[in-house]
């Protein structure tokens, strides 16, 4: 169907239509209203501002909303929490896909089932109150290693099964042991696929409100939970351009991150899912 | 992922690596330790308390915490709370698999070949994908404010379905261009010559081998969806007139009242569903895949 002569004229002009009414018009009303001043911001619609106030809202929200306390309560949660689910995950999907063995299967089906089971928000509340970790960063991480394990063990899991153990085998035999031969073999080996469960997770952990605020919420600011509050405030009182302007301080980072390694991306994700 | 969800319900073998004595020592259990040590703790051993609380009177105004039986439901059951939500959440779930999918299938097909205009088109189709669902929410009720679509009883869970299918549909997009890049081109070469119409060609011999993007797709919006709150409290928080009050959004706001056995509750009923209904639904579509290709 994709080289119908008349579709190769149309397809254009329908892609740029689609990219302007379903991504333009929704990203431009964030901007024009993180622009403009409380008074025109009231009722956000899509006129520009009349006049732009968008880095003073920045400034403001960066001061008012304590952005940097939630950026670090952010950056003290996810850093640990991408590096722990990537390091354990992939130690744990190296042997789980060497070993053929019946327990390791089972072991296998257990690790990735956080993929689909929905974690228990209100009971981990309790549970670390006993563990005495209630509203800490520790307790959040912890947290969200148990709930994205799974997706690492999966994802590595897969990917180890199409690597070739000779490469191990040499090392074994020039006499390295499991921890020299996975951390000098297998983990750059893995490069591609941690890539990929780096994105995912980042995404995931960047953006979290709901478990953050069970865990978290009131103790410790994350950028999402602020934004929530900020937001929650704001809309009874029509902030809704400094809720924009938060909008933009928060995604821009990942935006960012994703820009620079868009291709990588792309095919790390395609690659891994449809096989 | 597609693999995974066929892996938990068909319980393919693993790799027959050489057992034994040398596996032992090259890549020995211990490995395993601190990952399942974190996933009892964190997500076992929780998931088994919704097991216990939900019986329980565990609130925030009392210093115990004592067995009360099956009241929790009853009293869930009786106020309409718990069937409303669980159909809520259903029918969300459903809206959402269909948009999400028939979207980014759409957008698929649209920016399908390599051009450059396409490819700064499906970068600018994965932002949504990049942003948080609370700022996503923002964004739609700011959209549509004074228009009324966030405010009627029968159709704003349709609205708030197709927020979220917004939101996600450059993921799907993503899986089905994988899917479409998959088509050898011999195959599609052979039905060229055996005659057949670009249409036959592309629903006979192209659409039949996406099916596990299809899977894929279908599954993760379900699930997704399923265990959806951001999109949704940031645009209604759950009404108008709880229209809108999936099993998360009642979770957040019952676990805020300080009813805490009564969250538990719906947390166990939120889980037992997906039990119920993700395997079956997996198993459909794999099965639909393996007579397909």
């Amino acid at each position: 169907m994709s080289d119908l002569p008349i579709w190769r004229r149309l397809q254009p002009v329908a892609a740029l239509v689609l990219v302007v009414a379903l991504i333009g018009i929704p990203l431009w009303l964030v901007v024009a209203t993180a622009g403009k001043s409380q008074g025109e911001a009231i009722d956000p619609n899509l006129s520009p501002p009349t006049e732009w106030h968008l880095w003073d809202n920045l400034r403001q929200v960066w001061i008012d909303a304590d952005v940097p306390a939630a950026l670090f309560g952010s950056l003290l949660i996810v850093v640990p929490t991408v590096a722990g689910v990537l390091v354990l995950g992939s130690m744990a999907a190296w042997v789980l896909a060497r070993r053929g063995s019946r327990l390791t299967a089972v072991l296998y089906a257990l690790g990735i089932s956080g993929i689909i089971l929905p974690p228990a928000v209100v009971t981990v509340v309790l549970l670390l109150r006993q563990l005495g970790l209630a509203g800490t960063a520790i307790g959040m991480i912890g947290v969200y290693l148990g709930i994205y394990l799974s997706t690492v063990i999966f994802f590595v899991t897969g990917f180890v099964r199409t690597i070739p153990s000779s490469l191990e085998e040499a090392a074994q035999i020039d006499g390295a042991g499991p921890v020299a031969v996975f951390r000098k073999v297998v983990l750059p080996l893995l490069r591609p696929v941690l890539a990929t469960a780096t994105i995912l997770i980042c995404l995931y952990v960047w953006n979290d409100v709901f478990y953050a605020f069970f865990v978290v919420g009131g103790r410790l600011d994350t950028l999402p939970l602020n934004l929530f509050r900020v937001a929650s405030a704001g809309l009874y009182l029509n902030n809704w351009h400094l809720i924009f302007a938060y909008v933009i301080l928060m995604s821009l980072p990942l935006v960012a991150v994703f820009a620079v390694a868009q291709r990588k991306i792309i095919s790390g994700i395609t690659g891994g899912a449809v096989k | 992922m597609t693999t995974a969800i066929g892996t938990l319900t068909k319980a393919r073998a693993l790799p027959k690596a050489a057992p034994g004595t040398i596996t032992r020592r090259t890549h020995p259990l211990w490995f395993l330790l601190p990952a399942y040590a974190l996933l009892l703790v964190f997500f076992v051993l929780p998931t088994v308390y919704q097991f216990i609380y939900a019986f329980t009177d565990w609130s925030g105004f009392k210093a115990s915490i004592n067995p009360v039986g099956t009241e929790n439901f009853a009293q869930l059951a009786s106020d309409g709370t718990l069937f409303r939500s669980l159909r809520i959440t259903l029918v969300y779930a459903v809206l959402v698999a269909i948009f999400q999918n028939v979207f980014g299938f759409g957008l698929a097909v649209l920016l399908e070949r390599d051009t450059v205009l396409n490819r700064i088109a499906r970068t600018f189709f994965l932002i949504p994908v990049l942003m948080s669902a609370l700022a996503v929410g923002y964004i739609f009720q700011a959209l549509f404010k004074g228009t009324g679509l966030l405010a009627d009883t029968t159709w704003t869970i349709v609205v708030v379905s197709l927020i979220h299918a917004w939101k996600w549909m450059g993921l799907a997009m993503l899986i089905y261009l994988a899917g479409l890049k998959t088509v050898p081109l011999d195959v599609l070469e052979a039905a060229r010559i055996d005659g057949a119409s670009r249409w036959r060609t592309f629903w006979k011999v192209r659409a039949p081998l996406l099916a596990p993007a299809v899977t894929f797709n279908v599954a993760t919006a379900l699930l997704g969806s399923m265990n959806g709150f951001d999109i949704v409290q940031a645009t209604t928080g759950g009404g108008p007139a709880r229209t809108t009050e999936l099993l998360n959004i009642f979770i957040y706001r019952t676990f805020g009242q300080g009813l805490f056995a009564q969250a538990t509750t719906m947390s166990l009923v939120l889980f037992l569903m997906v039990v119920v209904l993700a395997f079956p639904v997996i198993r459909l579509l794999r099965k639909r895949e393996e007579v397909m290709s």
